[in-house]
């Protein structure tokens, strides 16, 4: 039999990719320390080569980065002026308007060396965009414009598709990649990024991506289809207070129309969350986050209507379980101590195929 | 595109030696943040002459955060800092309490210890090891101090026995990026921290289960137990951490005599206490003296190695928010008096962030005007009339020295002694029980800073261990509510006081109509990163740079700046934290980033 082909013995498509991590979008730099809690893949299962088939992986991500200043900006130039090929870019923080000032800028990083001058983040995007094979958005701010482009702010904050346009394409032919989540879910972003190195390297077709461009596979389902809480809703058994263990729909839980897998997939390695362990959903994956869910601790404004519906249904729905329930947390009557057996054991008709084993 | 102007290349007066090189690091990487370092550097004389720090991101939640329900604010300010977010949710909920005049059930307290215990525990450790540790590693020292790593590599470590790492040299191999096993085994224990994290507070960063009031976090045996159990693993790991630091850093005073003075400056500490008694604590601000003391990280200020206060009605209404090098309109003649008075009867100042308003004027940096968009906290010494540049250190050396001296603090685990803190682990289970003792150093300097964050790891290991058995007694004894209702009232004025991981860290908050009126957080990076102030007195990290001597071999041609990384790292920066003030509506900005590395500025 000939012996299958398996990846540890097929050299990637590409042999090398570097990532350009930013974080110098308006952000809080939460996306890079969610991502560090990642263990599905971690952040050095990926960078040291742990897991087969990958190209080689060079980050540069300045939380973690080695070298300081011009060392590690150099990185940055260098994929500006082609040099550094390929390289996947990823933003973290939302993208400010510069063009509603006429001086000055509200984010920069580095300084450009010929002119002494600071390097917006808009031109590091101007500049590496055409470049990177593909552009991953980690968290709500890059990917939707999020905390700091909420109402009243002085910035005029949006995320990367409303600055490059949601049409945008990579020279690969890649649309931008949004990873949302405030902060992003550490195993998702990670996950996504592994997805695309196993594109590049010639394993997996165009990544899977919705219209507001998430991964299907992560974004598909609502909160409240994985939530461990969702049976309480359709018993109509609400909470009316934080600390209970009920459904939290009443309390300001948005779960029933927000797109997340957070309840599914936990937040580390399966342990924590939002509604199943008691966290109201405030939206955070959403491109309306945050002020289309604001004040965060009042009800939606659906929930009091879905919820007065499913009182009916779920009001009778719960008595009858609860009958059903009392009944099965009995044991059979025959497990008893007595001088007779009442099993319904018959040995004469042992085999006879009448159900009666 | 709009373009940004540069300052003009200073002039500089040589110093007596004539080189004076003018040097710049930006962005300074392991760190959270854009911060820029701006120094001047005598190499002739080994020293740093001048430093200035500065900061590139604006977003503005000040602003955003006016005419919202008050009960949006920690949801909110949870994202002013994506390390330590649950700090400001955390003391966002305390300021909130106060507000709407609630005390949460004990067991919501505890839980909120056991999570921000989690976060000390998750943050000095990723920090300590991932980010301020590669300063210290193989490939570092090998490239910075090449006869440091010759000797380090013949140097026993007189802990091996306890860490398992022979030499120094071993332990600085182990510290190398991504490769070295101590490296590595710290990262995989920043997840194990934050799964206990997650256990209590939901999720991490930015916390899904804290509310006004108590928690949102089911009290199960289970979740008490899946802390517990990961708790255990910890303080084992403790045993190991605390002895291998103490090796390294005690190093490094032998191996390079006047290694103290790295970093060094004035004994000004900071701390605002940590984890609340929920015997003790009511939220009430006419009792604030007493359940802040009753805190287990004591709240206090120290002034040249003395303890000054350790009242938390004392340090808020010390507090000042001064100008001088900030790009702003000052509010002492114009801005509204939101709180003349605390509840007390106590006059409340101009300057007070209660009374603070905040207008931005964005203008070019000048070096010798204004240059930052940090504004300048002070704590007003009324026995001297000074206005103190108090430092946090990066949180656990002040947090540590407060308790030390103070002596309140005695929970079984952890201990004050009125000269060092003792903190006692138990058995584990390959491990006897070890008591540590944090004892207070003789200086405010950059290797005292790191140290005290390895003991602060063990400090909060001991508190959370303290903290799950309370919790346990009350869930075995049916005491399960984790919340108190409340009304948001139509008018209120409050404070939250806590330690975010790197130090201080206070909420003011007024109400008006049931909205907010006025908002400001403190974290400690404004008190750290603030430039110099309307007094002339230069912020903590340009303080503790300047005259830093440097021990690096390196000259100006392959210089890498390592020991005032070392010192700019020891207080564990945190930009988003120093600069979320508004920045104006669409006004001109012209605060900027000049970098001249290796643009030498001598003309004889």
């Amino acid at each position: 039999m000939k012996t299958p082909e398996v990846l540890a013995n097929r050299p990637p498509d590409v042999k090398e990719v570097h990532i350009i991590w930013m974080t110098s979008g308006l952000s809080c730099d939460g996306d890079t320390i969610s991502t560090t809690g990642a263990s599905l893949p971690s952040i050095e299962d990926v960078v040291m080569g742990n897991i087969p088939g990958l190209p080689k992986v060079h980050l540069h991500n300045p939380v973690l980065a080695y070298e300081v200043g011009d060392d590690f900006m150099k990185y940055w130039h260098m994929a500006a002026e082609g040099r550094l090929d390929p390289f996947v870019l990823v933003l973290e923080g939302s993208v400010p308007n510069e063009n509603i000032k006429s001086e000055g800028y509200w984010a920069a990083m580095g300084t450009d060396p010929h002119t002494g001058q600071p390097i917006t983040t808009n031109e590091w995007i101007d500049r590496l965009a055409p470049k990177a094979l593909a552009i991953v958005c980690a968290g709500t701010c890059a990917t939707y414009g999020g905390i700091h482009a909420m109402e009243g702010n002085p910035t005029g904050a949006m995320g990367l598709a409303d600055y490059l346009g949601w049409e945008w394409r990579s020279k690969a032919g890649l649309p931008i990649v949004n990873v949302p989540g405030c902060p992003v879910q550490p195993d998702n972003m990670m996950e996504t990024l592994l997805y695309l190195l196993y594109q590049v390297a010639g394993l997996a077709p165009m990544i899977p991506l919705d219209e507001q461009l998430r991964p299907t596979w992560l974004f598909g389902k609502t909160v409240h289809e994985g939530c461990d809480r969702g049976s309480y809703y359709e018993q109509a058994d609400f909470a009316h207070e934080y600390g209970s263990p009920k459904c939290l729909v009443k309390i300001g839980c948005w779960g029933p129309v927000v797109n997340c897998n957070v309840t599914k997939r936990g937040w580390m390695d399966g342990i924590g969350g939002c509604p199943n362990v008691g966290g109201i959903c405030i939206g955070c994956t959403m491109p309306g986050f945050p002020d289309k869910f604001m004040p965060f601790m009042d009800a939606p404004p659906g929930a009091a209507l879905s919820t007065a519906i499913v009182g009916i249904w779920g009001g009778a729905v719960r008595k009858l379980r609860a009958i059903t329930n009392r009944t099965v947390n009995k044991e059979p009557k025959w497990h008893h101590r007595g001088t007779h057996l009442t099993t319904g054991y018959q040995p004469k008709y042992y085999g006879n195929g009448n159900g009666r084993g | 595109m709009a373009e940004a102007i540069a300052t003009k290349p200073r002039q500089t007066t040589p110093g007596k030696s004539g080189q004076i090189v003018e040097m710049s690091w930006d962005p300074i990487t392991r760190i959270v943040g854009s911060l820029g370092i701006f120094t001047k550097i005598d190499f002739e004389n080994k020293k740093v002459v001048e430093c200035h720090a500065t900061s590139s991101i604006f977003r503005g939640y000040s602003i955003f955060m006016q005419n919202k329900d008050p009960r949006d604010t920690h949801f909110i300010t949870s994202r002013i800092c994506g390390i330590c977010g649950d700090n400001h949710a955390t003391c966002s909920v305390y300021a909130q309490n106060m507000a709407y005049g609630i005390k949460p059930p004990p067991l919501a307290e505890w839980i909120v210890n056991l999570g921000e215990a989690a976060e000390y525990m998750f943050d000095h450790c990723i920090y300590q090891d991932n980010l301020v540790g590669v300063d210290f590693c193989e490939m570092m020292v090998r490239e910075t101090n090449p006869g440091v790593w010759e000797k380090a590599k013949v140097t026993p470590a007189p802990h091996a026995k306890d860490h398992g790492y022979r030499t120094i040299g071993e332990i600085m191999t182990a510290l190398n990026p991504f490769e070295g096993e101590f490296y590595r085994k710290t990262l995989q224990m920043s997840r194990v921290t934050r799964e206990m994290f997650c256990l209590m507070e939901g999720r991490h960063v930015h916390p899904s289960t804290l509310y006004p009031g108590g928690v949102g976090t089911v009290p199960s045996i289970q979740v008490f137990t899946d802390y517990l159990t990961r708790l255990m693993n910890y303080i084992e790991f403790m045993k190991a951490v605390v002895p291998l630091h103490d090796d390294l850093f005690d190093f490094f005073y032998e191996a390079l005599p006047g290694y103290e003075q790295v970093g060094q400056r004035r004994i000004l500490l900071g701390c605002w206490g940590s984890f609340q008694d929920p015997d003790v604590c009511d939220y009430n601000y006419r009792t604030m003296d007493e359940w802040g003391r009753a805190m287990f990280v004591t709240p206090g200020i120290i002034v040249d190695g003395e303890l000054v206060t350790t009242n938390l009605i004392d340090i808020n209404l010390g507090i000042r928010i001064l100008l001088g090098s900030a790009y702003y309109e000052d509010w002492q003649d114009s801005g509204k008096t939101f709180v003349k008075h605390d509840p007390l009867g106590n006059p409340v100042d101009k300057r007070h962030p209660w009374n603070q308003t905040t207008t931005p004027k964005p203008q070019k940096r000048d070096f010798d005007g204004n240059y930052s968009w940090v504004m300048s906290p002070r704590w007003f010494d009324k026995r001297t009339g000074d206005h103190l540049a108090l430092d946090t250190g990066g949180g656990p050396i002040a947090r540590l020295w407060t308790t030390a001296l103070a002596k309140l603090v005695d929970i079984g685990y952890v201990q004050a002694t009125g000269h060092s803190v003792k903190i006692r682990l138990p058995k584990t289970s390959l491990k006897p029980e070890v008591e540590l003792e944090w004892k207070i150093p003789k200086w405010s300097n950059a290797i005292e800073r790191d140290r005290a964050r390895s003991y602060f790891q063990a400090y909060a290991a001991g508190v959370a261990l303290y903290c799950v058995e309370q919790a346990m007694k009350e869930v075995l004894a049916g005491r399960t509510q984790t919340f108190t209702p409340f009304k948001v009232p139509e008018e209120a004025i409050s404070c939250g006081f806590h330690e975010a991981v790197r130090g201080v860290l206070s909420h003011h908050m007024v109400i008006k109509n049931r909205k907010v009126a006025n908002y400001h957080p403190y974290p400690p990076t404004p008190w750290n990163a603030s430039p110099r102030d309307s007094y002339g007195t230069p912020g903590p990290y340009e303080d503790a740079v300047q005259n830093t001597p440097l021990f690096e071999e390196n000259g100006p041609d392959k210089f890498k700046g390592i020991d005032i990384m070392r010192t700019v790292r020891s207080f564990d920066p945190c930009l988003p934290c120093g600069v979320h003030m508004y920045l104006g509506n669409g006004k001109l900005l012209k605060q900027l980033h000049n970098p001249t590395a290796f643009a030498p500025l001598a003309k004889k």
